[in-house]
């Protein structure tokens, strides 16, 4: 592997080949494109939280002038969801609502007022039924049945791993200590809402769409709208944040299908904010009960894990949420037993779904805490119980993770040495501590989400005559940056400046296959496949090249857009020179490149949730001031320390891990997508939901920690959801630090600190 | 009305808003909706010179008044020196706040030349970001104080 200083591009800081665009307002969102004809799409969506559908009349609705369309649930029965195995969603709900917000009734007219007053004119007969929102209830009401296959009460799945001797471990130990755990869920809020607009012409659908996975919505509108896929466009336009909440297929998007296919218009949905909480897919509560066995000196001996997760409505991702949040424990850590037991159920809420740091961040905020009491109980320093029990590189966990590079330690001894975790930890003033945290995540899901034997991405590279480059790649930007990291790897092989190369993205007629913004996989995979594609393309400029220059190919390099060779005497050629001599053997020059995982992870039931080839590993060093008056917890420094692998563009690098450590401040501190007893939001705007503003953040410290991995794309791996998983435990264990007390329950809300802080004083 | 320097004249409907009017009549799209309950700030445009809420200003009591968005910002090709400071300090993401972001920091620059951090932060949040925990985003605008104009009223 060479080194970093030995690229021209790689490793060094560049803006976004999309920035001026998004600088100057020439960047266009969907919301932004604007059709001839083009009507507007509003759903109907229920009020109960569970309820049968008797009728549904829309004979006024219909009636009213400027209302072009009309549609229902029944005209598009197919069932679809992002998993192949919990296909349970309907475009609209046909004889059943489960949550509220729920669409029912799909209106397109001329104008958004006549829209909203069409959906007025709908008359839906409800029969409401008991809802159960209680996570513990839907484990046993089996008089209430959200989903009627479930074979128990509410219960989707369980799922059971057991790996080592949990016994043996358990009885080897000199302590064991157990804790419960709670975290709340929170969602995406993005600051784009949903939009699509669909339309359908000469009997072929183009729809444009705020969506991570334009391939899985592909595939799910030809699916639902019987078509078939190639007469199917789905194209995503430059996107304002994803977060995971647009990552699956959504009602919208087959909406708006449905109305422009019926009016023969186009039709655009966009949602109000109150929906986009409404369509919700964020983070699943989880009622997380641990139990660990260790050493006196800190070596874990045994692990077991309970996770009571509440799913809300609907399928959606949850079973990968499920087996992750089982699955994940065993980073960043050695755990030579280990015993998960977790359940998903259905309740009567939006349902859950990805959000980033997918199905690691509770357990991962639960375990962190319950390390730092283990450690307390023991008499050892938080820092060392970690470095005592770190994952090391090139080996296997006990659920057969393939572990290859592995910066954790270093992540470990970086954050610790930032915050001045020897000198302070323990020696801060009363109300001030600091506390640590590790964390471990996928680059890529190591299995595609429907079986499949395809490359998990491709990328077309074309040059034209002027020595214009142009990549193509089904990859989605979903704002972090992914379209320049492909400029960024072509032009490294190609010997061009990254900022002269064009990207075209995340459009199913244009663009080859990549599965979509998820698992944080786009780095490593698109990465891996756009170098391949770029290392074709320059196999066939070179052998020209070398052919004019009277050089072996080997000693030619390209170099900022010249085309030369060591010690040769003739002019060196330009690229676009090069190019046209290729172009000139007889065909344009193309090269095409895929990436397919190895073949990762053991044989056992769950085994397929969890594997990727290569992790990102990271610790996070927090400083907080507990005001004991108010209980008012504030973030005075998080220091965050990540092993990427290696920085691509490092200014890119550190706003991803800027930018989820922020997130996990407001998921600790802030955010918690609650309802009301009836079922109906209770905060359903960016005032009433709240997300950091720039008060309430600190200035975050990335640290990027470089293990080079043997796989990545010049040695890189993930970078931008693994960052999130530290910062919340590392603020709970630095509230110990601060004031003695333990939280259990995320978030942590001032009422809590001052509950807390009057039970220890009682003690 | 002035709409980026250009004089502007336009019927509105009584409850139409100035986002509307902006994005839907002008074709001036640069100015973006994220919540349209002035929760966001993504919709801010500078109103004689002030960040405005365009989702809750009705575009009916613009007339006679000077709008600028972030369409009107650059000089041709050239970037306003807000623009390349947050182009050059990663203070782009997925952009949608950016418009906005980028409008109130010009106000902030043209009434105080050497900002701190925490002006800046007070300065600036009202406007909504996802996806950069905004630690780019003040650098930007630190690096904009450095080498901003005063007193030429630039872009305006």
């Amino acid at each position: 592997m060479m080194k970093t200083s030995s690229y021209n591009y790689v490793g060094k800081s560049m803006p976004r080949i999309d920035g001026v665009a998004k600088l100057t307002g020439d960047a266009q969102y969907t919301d932004d494109i604007h059709l001839p004809g083009m009507l507007v799409g509003k759903m109907l969506r229920s009020p109960h939280a569970h309820a049968l559908i008797r009728s549904i009349d829309v004979s006024k609705a219909e009636a009213l002038p400027g209302v072009k369309g009309v549609v229902l649930g029944k005209e598009a029965p197919i069932m679809f969801g992002i998993l192949p195995r919990a296909e349970d969603e309907n475009a609209l709900a046909i004889d059943k609502v489960r949550y509220v917000g729920e669409p029912v009734v799909g209106v397109a007219a001329v104008d958004e007022r006549t829209a909203l007053e069409a959906l007025k004119l709908v008359v839906v007969d409800y029969e409401i039924l008991p809802a159960i929102l209680d996570p513990h209830e839907a484990m046993t009401r089996e008089d209430v049945k959200i989903h009627k296959e479930c074979e128990v009460a509410n219960i989707e799945r369980r799922a059971t791993l057991e790996f080592g001797s949990v016994e043996e471990g358990f009885a080897a130990a000199d302590h064991i200590r157990e804790d419960s755990f709670f975290k709340a869920a929170i969602t995406h809020a993005p600051i784009e809402t949903h939009v699509a607009l669909a339309n359908y012409r000469d009997g072929k659908m183009t729809l444009w769409s705020t969506t991570q996975v334009p391939h899985y919505v592909h595939k799910a509108i030809s699916r639902v709208l019987e078509l078939p896929m190639e007469r199917v466009r789905v194209i995503k336009p430059i996107l304002g944040g994803g977060f995971g909440g647009k990552g699956e297929p959504f009602s919208f998007e087959f909406v708006a299908c449905m109305l422009s296919r019926k009016c023969g218009r186009p039709v655009k949905i966009v949602h109000t904010r109150e929906e986009v909480f409404m369509t919700h897919r964020g983070r699943h509560p989880m009622h997380m009960k641990l139990r660990t066995g260790v050493k006196k000196d800190g070596t874990i001996t045994a692990v077991e894990f309970h996770n009571l997760l509440d799913g809300g409505s609907y399928g959606s991702y949850g079973l990968v949420t499920l087996y992750y949040s089982g699955q994940l424990l065993t980073l960043p850590y050695t755990l030579p037993a280990y015993r998960f037991d977790g359940v998903r159920v259905f309740t009567n809420k939006p349902a859950c779904g990805a959000l980033r740091g997918h199905g690691g961040v509770g357990p991962r905020f639960a375990f962190e805490v319950h390390l730092d009491r283990i450690a307390a109980d023991l008499g050892i320093d938080p820092l060392e119980i970690r470095q005592k029990n770190a994952l090391k590189p090139n080996t296997m966990t006990l659920n057969e993770l393939r572990i290859t590079s592995c910066g954790f330690e270093e992540c470990l001894e970086k954050a610790g040495r930032a915050i001045g975790w020897n000198e302070r930890r323990g020696k801060l003033p009363r109300g001030r501590g600091i506390g640590i945290a590790g964390g471990g995540y996928v680059s890529g899901a190591g299995n595609a989400i429907y079986f499949n034997p395809m490359p998990h991405s491709n990328v077309n590279i074309s040059v034209d005559r002027g020595g214009g480059v142009t990549v193509f790649c089904g990859a989605s930007d979903i704002g972090q940056g992914s379209d320049t990291m492909l400029a960024l790897v072509a032009g490294e092989i190609l010997g061009v400046r990254p900022d002269s190369i064009k990207v075209i993205s995340a459009d199913t007629d244009t663009t080859p296959v990549d599965l979509g913004s998820y698992s944080s996989r786009v780095t490593f995979m698109a990465g891996n496949a756009c170098r391949s594609a770029a290392l074709a393309v320059r196999e066939k400029i070179v052998s020209v090249a070398a052919e004019k220059l009277g050089v072996s190919w080997e000693t030619v390099q390209i170099t900022d857009g010249i085309v030369s060779a060591q010690g040769c005497s003739k002019k060196p050629l330009t690229f676009a020179q090069a190019v046209v001599l290729a172009e000139s053997k007889g065909t344009a020059i193309y090269g095409s490149g895929g990436y397919t995982p190895p073949k990762l992870g053991g044989s056992y039931r769950g085994a397929g949730v969890g594997p990727s080839p290569a992790y990102s590993f990271g610790a996070h060093a927090a400083e907080v001031e507990v005001d004991e008056e108010t209980g008012v917890v504030t973030v005075l420094r998080l220091v965050a320390a990540h092993d990427l692998g290696l920085a691509l563009n490092p200014l890119s690098a550190e706003g991803q891990v800027e930018g989820a450590a922020a997130n996990g401040l407001g998921e600790v501190l802030m955010e918690n997508h609650a309802n009301t007893d009836s079922g109906q939001h209770a905060c359903p705007s960016l005032l009433e939901y709240k997300i950091p503003t720039m008060l309430d953040l600190p200035d975050i410290e990335p640290i990027l920690v470089e293990s080079v991995d043997p796989e990545g794309p010049f040695g890189a791996k993930e970078c931008g959801e693994g960052s999130l998983h530290p910062s919340i435990p590392a603020v709970v264990n630095a509230i110990y630090d601060a004031v003695g007390i333990w939280l259990h329950d995320a978030p942590i809300t001032p009422e809590a600190v001052l509950a807390a802080l009057k039970k220890e004083k009682m003690r | 009305m002035t709409v980026n320097g250009s004089q502007i004249e336009i019927g509105v409907g009584d409850e139409e808003t100035l986002l509307e009017t902006l994005r839907q009549r002008l074709g001036l799209t640069g100015t973006k909706q994220g919540c349209d309950l002035g929760d966001c700030g993504s919709c801010t445009v500078l109103l004689d010179g002030k960040p405005v809420l365009s989702c809750l200003t009705l575009a009916a009591d613009v007339q006679g008044h000077d709008v600028l968005t972030i369409e009107g910002l650059a000089q041709g090709e050239e970037l306003h020196p807000v623009q390349r400071a947050f182009h050059e300090a990663g203070a782009v993401q997925c952009g949608f706040c950016t418009p906005g972001m980028v409008l109130t920091a010009k106000a902030l620059l043209d009434t105080h030349p050497n900002p701190d951090r925490e002006t800046i932060r007070g300065a600036l949040s009202g406007n909504l970001c996802r996806c950069t925990g905004y630690v780019k985003i003040v650098n930007a605008v630190e690096n904009a104080a450095k080498v901003y104009p005063h007193g030429s009223m630039e872009g305006k």
